[in-house]
């Protein structure tokens, strides 16, 4: 089978396991929906009505493939508590989160690049090591504590973003680019320090071929012998952290749009959590689980166009 | 182009390693603090981390109370080293949990190839198909909140790690020339994986459980933060966190004082860490 069409099987094995041990968790562990809707002092009978209502009385399985079903016609159902379509409600948020992401990603590629050009001119040097000692420190910080520390000098000692709320763009672009500073900045900070890590090690070793020598031989400036000729062959490594660390850019910017009051998937989440909302919980961790993998795969296949080699060699770790 | 400049981009210098024995004494020294504070809590008079005084609430540090008091009138002191026995609880468990499960999965992986390496590795992938706060999330709602909830939760996640770092090393002892010499003799699998390999993967994954004990306090902080995590009175560092935020303006050191600690611990637990793994691997210390 060709490569592309063996990537592909694999992507649809891996989604519908995903989408299946989600509706599994979602649905053996103890809790009952009809009683969480109908509170404790439901009888027996409503609880049966309900369930038969909802469907709940017939084998997992079988539900699970109608879910299914529905989930690959656009369906995911309606949430339990107010009725409202669950891929509406995703729909709507998921702009906020998405633009979240991208910010948070430019604040830490904008960090991580420069840090990294600027530390292997002198590896051992002056700014190597406080840039390495810098990115050690911002490892140590979970997101969730940086997120307080940022407003807490941004917004209450300063006064200079606002703490919490989002302004749509519709009603202002800079309104809404402050209440999203904070935000990106709490989840970029953190991550440019795995990003310049990665690239500052791939530019050592690009440094050292012949190619680069070359150059330098030709007499060009040390900048464009790091833009032009070495950033680029080092930058295969950080395209697939990149895609990686996109696992830990969802669950982090769940932790910050509830700091933050972003109206985004996560909070979404978080509320259908909260509130025993079961098809809502079921149907936005499927679509963040299959957002991820799906992202992932494109993250390969992009790969595999920067780098033809990929495509005979399968890297496993 | 100085000449310096070109020689040390071309030749990395290979930075002192032993400068950092001595500056270990600090992170090592506040680990200690804060395990024998964890251990001994019932013993050094703190008063009770629940006991609510609300006419003293939100009190700076003082004498009387060394870190203030929090919302509800709260003595922080208490409550910030009975937090540290929860962080601690779940940090170390967890990855115990997760390494027993996920290094017996990769070792059967490396041990055995083919079929076997194909489901062990097929499973990891769906593991890691979820995003892990999202996945601990999942798992800690429907499972109910409770200190041992979170920390299975949280040692499922560990597990595809484990099992990474068990398969890898696995593939590469199973070729060696001893346990060939096991195999020959007529050692069972079950002998050569447990006698012959098992001994040589430990050190390794003790360096990683010192790396995933900081990862899973910093999770455990993350699901405790948004209420996910340890249930309301029980002290938690990112429970207490999370109470802090509501009274920034007014009362700062109600949030900062546990992300302080929260901040110092991880960070030490990272430096001792990379310090075990440079010594065990030293061909990860490049990074």
């Amino acid at each position: 089978m060709p490569w592309l069409a063996r990537q592909l099987v694999r992507l649809v094995v891996v989604l519908f396991c995903v989408t299946l041990l989600t509706y599994m968790i979602v649905n053996i562990l103890p809790g009952d929906v009809a009683i969480v809707i109908l509170g404790n002092l439901a009888t027996p009978e409503d609880i049966a009505g309900l369930r038969a209502d909802l469907g709940l009385d017939r084998p997992m399985l079988v539900r699970y493939f109608d879910w299914l079903g529905s989930a690959l016609s656009g369906d995911l159902g309606r949430s339990y508590r107010n009725g409202e379509p669950v891929v509406q409600a995703i729909i709507d948020r998921l702009p906020v989160s998405l633009q979240l992401m991208v910010m948070a990603q430019v604040v830490a590629l904008g960090i991580a690049i420069p840090v990294a050009l600027l530390s292997v001119r002198r590896p051992g040097g002056l700014f190597d090591r406080i840039s390495a000692s810098a990115a050690f420190g911002f490892l140590a910080m979970p997101n969730f504590m940086l997120g307080i520390v940022l407003i807490y000098l941004f917004s209450v000692s300063f006064d200079l973003l606002p703490a919490t709320g989002f302004t749509p763009m519709s009603e202002g672009l800079w309104d809404n680019l402050e209440s999203m500073i904070l935000p990106s900045l709490t989840l970029g900070l953190i991550e440019w320090t795995v990003l310049m890590r990665v690239l500052r090690s791939d530019l050592l070793t690009t440094l050292k071929e012949d190619f680069i020598l070359l150059a330098r031989a030709k007499g060009l400036p040390p900048w464009r012998v790091l833009l032009q000729h070495a950033l680029r062959p080092s930058s295969f490594t950080l395209i697939t952290i990149l895609g990686l660390n996109i696992g830990g850019l969802i669950g982090g910017a769940v932790i910050v749009e509830q700091i933050f009051a972003l109206p985004g998937v996560g909070r979404l989440l978080l509320g259908g959590i909260f509130n025993r909302d079961l098809i809502l919980v079921q149907g936005t961790v499927a679509f963040i689980a299959v957002g991820f993998v799906v992202i992932n795969f494109l993250v390969d296949m992009l790969y595999a166009v920067l780098d033809p080699r990929v495509r005979h060699v399968r890297f496993r770790s | 182009m100085s000449a310096s400049a070109a020689k040390g981009a071309v030749v990395a210098a290979p930075r002192p390693r032993r400068r950092w024995h001595w500056a270990l004494a600090l992170p090592l020294g506040w680990l200690l603090l804060v395990v024998f504070l964890a251990i001994t809590a019932d013993w050094i008079g703190l008063p009770d981390p629940s006991a609510q005084e609300l006419i003293l609430r939100r009190k700076p540090p003082s004498a009387e109370f060394l870190l203030g008091t929090d919302n509800l009138g709260r003595d922080m002191l208490s409550r910030v080293i009975y937090g540290a026995r929860t962080s601690l609880i779940v940090g170390i468990c967890a990855p115990i949990l997760g390494f027993l499960v996920g290094g017996a999965i990769g070792m059967s992986a490396g041990y055995f190839r083919g079929k076997v390496d194909m489901l062990a590795v097929g499973f990891i992938d769906i593991l890691l198909a979820f995003p892990s706060l999202v996945l601990a999330l999942t798992f800690t709602a429907y499972l109910g909140q409770s200190l041992f909830n979170v920390t299975l939760a949280l040692g499922i996640l560990s597990i595809p790690a484990a099992a990474r770092v068990a398969r890898a090393n696995t593939l590469a002892w199973a070729n060696r020339d001893f346990v060939l010499a096991a195999r020959t003799i007529g050692a069972s699998d079950w002998r050569i994986l447990t006698r012959e390999i098992l001994p040589n993967l430990l050190p390794p994954m003790f360096a990683f459980w010192l790396v995933a004990i900081s990862v899973i306090i910093v999770a455990e902080g993350a699901l405790s933060f948004l209420g996910l995590g340890i249930p309301a009175p029980q002290p938690s560092w990112g429970g207490m966190i999370a109470d802090g935020r509501e009274a920034l303006d007014v009362a700062p050191h109600t949030a900062l004082i546990p992300a302080a600690v929260m901040f110092a611990t991880v960070l030490s637990l990272n430096f001792v860490g990379d310090m075990v793994r440079n010594m065990v691997d030293p061909r990860r210390s490049a990074l």
